[in-house]
């Protein structure tokens, strides 16, 4: 399954990402600076959206990724850092919002209105981004995508950014904290989880029995079981996010409820 | 309140399924006894759709029930016997549905492999029955007396 890679392609992917990555610290740094003025910023948030860069880093660049490239399981390990842990950590860090404090006015009501257009709508809406989401996996895990993805660093670059990407997504619909002007209802997004849930874990049972082809079988067993309760893991925080949001929001009326922006 | 002991109830029952579905399942017979098998692999798709349903639905309702209680207690005081009486009655009701309908009806998976699981279930729907019971008991008796908002 694994051909002699050319070195350089890889190489250059990994310092693509590392760019990408740095940019991703910079640009936050440089939104706290630009807003500086405009009130504290809880330092959680500041910390979340490192930690997440952190996992996504973890994933796609250095040991792991290397060992992701021939075993089932460290692929595992990094798509449940790169699809679940850094997309929830990187969305409670709220980027859009720290964006809209540092952005002059007219740029900011540029970026407000971006969200309100018919695509990003689209886009964000907790069923199209839940099928997104648990779709891709599908795809690359029961067809031969999985096996070209280690062939072709091209390939390879598209899965991963769709993971992560269509992750952010995902959770940003369900749990999100930046501003949303179509923000689903609870019902809504409760449903889109718990669907979301159940085909992950669906998935990871299906993987245990018909891993992709070229997956030996313990590796897909310790994999398999790694995506069913790694993933649990992420969920119950995802289910923990969204109560924890009704229970804020349901408050009894006794005080103004605090905007989160 | 009827619509307090009402969410009340739920919350217990919800607690109640949730944990024998999620915490007991997964944490004793998964992890600890090696008794539940992971995958069969003759589990069909539809199967494994269900299955995958039902454990997000366990996660979902005991981490709901628990927020469920939260705002419970921030709005008055909890009535715990009628809390408790939820979580028994539900604890028991989920895990007779598990032991009649999913083990023995549908068959979907057992107790134990290359056993005699006549010991087994009875001592699984047994318990059921007496959680079950015993929830109901306690719901009977710590019956809200009178309104007293």
């Amino acid at each position: 399954m694994t051909p002699h890679h050319g070195a350089t392609g890889w190489d250059l992917f990994e310092g693509t990402v590392l760019v990408l990555l740095l940019l991703g610290a910079a640009g936050y740094a440089t939104g706290l600076w630009a807003a500086r003025h405009r009130g504290p910023w809880p330092p959680h948030r500041t910390v979340l959206w490192h930690a997440g860069l952190l996992c996504a880093a973890a994933a796609l660049a250095g040991p792991l990724a290397e060992a992701a490239r021939t075993g089932f399981t460290a692929h595992m390990a990094g798509h449940l850092l790169l699809g679940m842990a850094a997309p929830l950590l990187l969305v409670l860090a709220a980027p859009v919002t720290l964006a809209l404090r540092a952005l002059p006015a007219a740029r900011a009501r540029t970026v407000s209105r971006l969200l309100r257009t018919p695509p990003v709508r689209a886009l964000t809406h907790p069923v199209v981004a839940g099928l997104l989401n648990a779709g891709g996996l599908w795809l690359l895990y029961t067809t031969g995508l999985y096996g070209r993805m280690h062939e072709s660093v091209g390939v390879h670059a598209a899965v991963h950014a769709h993971v992560l990407l269509a992750g952010y997504v995902f959770t940003a619909a369900v749990v999100g904290v930046d501003p949303d002007p179509h923000r689903g209802s609870f019902p809504l997004r409760a449903a889109v989880l718990v669907g979301f849930l159940a085909a992950h874990s669906a998935l990871a049972k299906h993987l245990y029995g018909h891993p992709p082809e070229g997956v030996g079988t313990s590796d897909a067993r310790v994999g398999a079981q790694l995506m069913y309760y790694g993933g649990d893991v992420v969920d119950v925080a995802l289910i923990v996010a969204l109560f924890a949001q009704w229970y804020v929001s349901g408050r009894p009326r006794t005080r103004v409820v605090r905007s989160t922006a | 309140m009827a619509d307090q002991d009402r969410r009340t109830l739920l919350a217990g029952a919800l607690l109640g399924a949730g944990v024998a579905a999620s915490v007991v399942d997964l944490a004793v017979f998964h992890l600890l006894l090696h008794w539940h098998h992971f995958y069969d692999l003759s589990t069909t798709g539809v199967a494994l759709a269900s299955d995958g349903l039902f454990h997000a639905f366990d996660w979902f309702t005991t981490v709901g029930s628990l927020f469920l209680l939260a705002d419970l207690r921030r709005r008055g005081t909890v009535a715990w016997g009628r809390w408790t009486g939820g979580l028994l009655a539900g604890l028991g009701a989920f895990q007779l549905f598990d032991g009649v309908v999913l083990h023995k009806v549908l068959r979907i998976h057992q107790i134990r492999y290359d056993v005699d699981l006549l010991v087994y279930d009875a001592t699984w729907i047994g318990t059921a029955v007496l959680a079950l019971a015993a929830g109901l008991l306690l719901l009977r008796r710590a019956r809200p007396a009178r309104p007293r908002r």
